[in-house]
């Protein structure tokens, strides 16, 4: 049955989608292969919320201007100028047209979410997040003949000489192969395979969790990597924030975000403070406390803060454990009250005057004499009740990805495989070496997902 | 209220306020979003803001199978269900109403009954068309106080609904804000004006809204007919029945018509749309009320049909013994959802002036 198809896409997230409606629309016959039911489909753009966007001028909910330069030094910024500048600029200047045409494929808009108005000049925010956006490509993609298989499982490519011969993969318990004239894989990263992630980072892998789907397995990047497809991206890293500690392994999404690091004292399972909780304001240093967490005694810390910082961050999944006394708060959390007691009476002994105290800019109020410091917005924790979450390291995707070129193909050492293209965070390490940009995926794989449709296509026709 | 409904409420409701993502689509989520502990009167007030849109379900990554498993619209369909039998008055006639086709089918027949007794017993004590049937001072016997009883009901109930939610003195512009936000049905627009999700999954569409706008503005031009006849007979000394081209019959007309296309319409839309994403036990409830409607309108429509005919003393017992139901019923089916409604859409812009 699948023989008929010209294009076959690996995949059934944002990327994917994008390819495969324009590969229809240019006439192709699309298959996407996706390898998770229908109630989860849609890869990590499911936990999606926005998409940064380019404008010269006012673009639907978007304000004012973003241009070109501006966008590409904030990439700067994150990546450490790990990027890719050819690639990142074609994202850059074709994400201003992509959102009429995302809008023309049945995405919707809505203004700045409440508590990220700092973002509503720079990115596009879905109504209804991604998993609504996702919803509405797989109805165009239907209008448009583009067919979707659920629980398809792709196994392998055979990679013969410079091109894919052939697809296997497993479907309603069955093997099944064909031979589509060209393959787009925008399946994503590898970072739901957790032996894959210990092997790669270490055993400490094992207790992160996964903030996204979990069916980001990598079985064809694995398969593709095999067989001498060229890579990018630092295999041994990936992309890790702090998390609410009572998150499920996967799939937590958004929800499981703590924003109090900057208004407490974090310790580890021995009631330690280990790094400076007011470095910088919380969107600047989230990224490196999923490594700092990883760093610690089981992967694990503890975020104590007293009644008056309640509500300076918003609220998480998951109510704070609350207490009446440290010493309450250390049993139910599980961590040694004298112990716990002593890091606060310290702490609290360093603070020294917090009449500056302000919550979103840096405001100097610093402890003296205490290593390691807290060097903005330290204020003693004395006021009950005291609250505490627990934190551990999410991951949100890797960076070994397929290195892919201006149009989306995929090569190995001989060249370009003819009938190959990736797009999404299969090929992102090609633009994003580290760090994270807001709704940049999101962009790539938007502009990438296009461009890999439209050649392959081409390819097809 | 019942404890674990509205611990499930604030559960769900607790996620949300972290997620945010849905905060385009109503007017549930701007308010949700502005707590951080949720009160009893807090999901009261968001319950009956809720106009069971369920873009928010479709559009979530954590409806079931995830574990946190949220179905938002209908936990909050329950609170509001639940809401509204608590608030009733007299309470224990809410439930068998609220959840029950069956009861409101019984009632309805029960009304019948009484219509046809009354013609029997009563009689036409020398009136002419409808009035030669039963006399009008009969009628009015019979329907004043089923007109003025479940007004006197729903007052009660939505004073203790101001008081659940800690609603404040009510300014004249919060209810023309209110009223405005009905009239467009505003809050099935779906934030982007392409519709809700309803009767196909995640796909947008009008036909809610407009089918609801059908049955609401048929039965107010119904009731304006109601109020237009009972001004000629008092006022003008004019007694039905009413020719074509009088205010009652060009509004009365129109109206049965919208009523009846939208009533079908509704029904036929409930028949497709998940269950599950409701109060499932109100379901029977919900439909008999519609068919209830469906029945006024259609009994008022064959009335001008065959008012001349032999049909016409059953058509007006049922007629009137369906009116006679729907009026008295009023404060414990569906068709107290509207006052309650309009009641939430002012408590919100009390929150909007203060917030």
């Amino acid at each position: 049955m699948t023989s008929e198809y010209d294009i076959a896409v690996i995949g059934g997230g944002n990327a994917a989608l994008c390819a495969a409606m324009t590969a229809a629309e240019k006439g192709a016959k699309v298959v996407v292969l996706e390898t998770a039911p229908k109630t989860y489909r849609g890869g990590n753009s499911r936990h999606t919320r926005n998409f940064r966007c380019m404008h010269s001028t006012p673009l639907g909910p978007l304000v004012e201007a973003y241009g070109e330069d501006e966008y590409f030094e904030d990439l700067l910024k994150v990546t450490g100028g790990k990027t890719d500048e050819k690639l990142a600029r074609i994202a850059i200047r074709t994400s201003e047209e992509c959102l009429p045409w995302m809008e023309a494929h049945g995405v919707r808009f809505q203004p700045s979410l409440s508590g990220t108005l700092s973002l509503a000049r720079t990115n596009a925010f879905f109504m209804g997040g991604g998993k609504s956006l996702v919803n509405a490509y797989y109805r165009t993609a239907d209008k448009l003949g583009v067919d979707v298989l659920y629980e398809a499982n792709v196994t392998h490519l055979e990679l013969e000489g410079d091109r894919i011969s052939r697809v296997d993969y497993s479907h309603e318990g069955q093997h099944r192969s064909f031979a589509p004239r060209a393959v787009i894989i925008a399946a994503g990263g590898f970072q739901a395979d957790t032996d894959w992630l210990t092997r790669a980072w270490g055993p400490p892998a094992q207790n992160f969790l996964i903030r996204g789907t979990p069916y980001n397995r990598g079985v064809v990047l694995a398969d593709l990597l095999d067989q001498g497809v060229r890579s990018v991206g630092d295999p041994t890293q990936c992309h890790a924030v702090a998390i609410d500690g009572r998150a499920p392994k996967f799939d937590g999404g958004i929800v499981t975000r703590l924003d109090c690091v900057p208004f407490s004292i974090v310790v580890n399972k021995n009631a330690e403070r280990f790094h400076d909780e007011g470095e910088d304001v919380w969107p600047k240093r989230y990224a490196i406390w999923g490594r700092l967490i990883a760093n610690q005694p089981d992967q694990i810390g503890y975020v104590v803060i007293d009644a008056r910082s309640l509500d300076l961050f918003m609220p998480s999944v998951f109510p704070p454990i609350k207490a009446d006394t440290l010493e309450e708060l250390a049993y139910k959390m599980g961590l040694p009250p004298e112990r716990l007691l002593e890091t606060v009476t310290a702490f609290n002994a360093a603070c020294g005057d917090t009449s500056k105290f302000h919550p979103t800019e840096l405001d100097g109020v610093t402890t003296s004499g205490l290593t390691p410091p807290k060097t903005n917005w330290a204020r003693p924790i004395t006021e009950a009740p005291i609250y505490g979450y627990s934190l551990r390291t999410g991951v949100t995707f890797t960076y070994l990805g397929l290195k892919v070129d201006e149009k989306a193909r995929c090569s190995t050492e001989n060249g370009f495989v003819r009938n190959l293209w990736a797009a999404g965070e299969t090929m992102a390490g090609s633009i994003l070496g580290q760090g994270y940009l807001a709704g940049f995926g999101m962009t790539i794989g938007t502009v990438f997902g296009r461009i890999a449709g439209r050649e392959a296509a081409n390819h097809a026709n | 209220m019942q404890t674990d409904l509205l611990r499930e409420a604030r559960r769900q409701a607790e996620i949300c306020n972290a997620c945010r993502y849905c905060e385009g689509y109503c007017s549930v989520f701007p308010a949700l979003h502005q707590e951080r502990f949720f009160s009893e009167a807090n999901l009261t007030q968001l319950a009956n803001l809720c106009h069971n849109c369920r873009g928010c379900y479709y559009a979530c990554q954590y409806t079931a199978p995830h574990e946190f498993d949220l179905n938002l619209p209908k936990a909050l369909a329950e609170v509001r269900q639940d809401s509204w039998e608590s608030f009733a008055w007299p309470a224990p006639l809410a439930r068998r109403f609220q959840e029950s086709g069956v009861m409101i089918a019984l009632a309805t027949v029960l009304g019948f009954g009484v219509l046809f007794l009354a013609f029997r017993m009563l009689g036409s004590a020398g009136g002419s068309g409808f009035y030669a049937v039963l006399s009008h001072s009969a009628m009015v016997t019979i329907f004043l106080p089923a007109f003025l009883f479940p007004l006197l009901s729903i007052a009660v109930s939505l004073r203790r609904y101001w008081r659940a939610t800690e609603g404040g003195r009510i300014d004249f512009d919060q209810v023309v804000d209110a009223f405005g936000s009905a009239a467009k049905m505003k809050n099935l627009a779906g934030g982007h004006g392409d519709g809700c999700n309803f009767e196909d999954e995640d796909r947008f569409s009008q036909a809610r809204r407009f089918a609801h706008q059908a049955v609401m503005y048929g039965f107010l031009l119904c009731f304006a007919s109601t109020t237009a006849g009972t001004i000629l007979h008092y006022v003008f000394d004019m007694p039905a029945p009413y020719p074509f081209k009088s205010l009652p019959k060009l509004l009365g007309i129109p109206g049965g018509l919208l009523m009846v296309i939208g009533t079908i319409w509704l029904a036929s839309l409930k028949l497709k749309a998940d269950k599950s994403l409701g109060a499932p036990s109100a379901w029977g409830g919900e439909m008999g009320f519609i068919l209830l409607l469906f029945l006024v309108a259609l009994s008022g429509l064959g009335l001008y049909a065959l008012g001349g005919t032999t049909a016409m003393p059953a058509l007006l017992a049922i007629h009137l013994g369906s009116v006679l139901s729907f009026f008295l019923l009023t404060p414990y089916t569906k068709m107290v959802h509207g006052f309650y409604r309009l009641a939430a859409l002012v408590r919100d812009e009390q929150r909007k002036s203060v917030g």
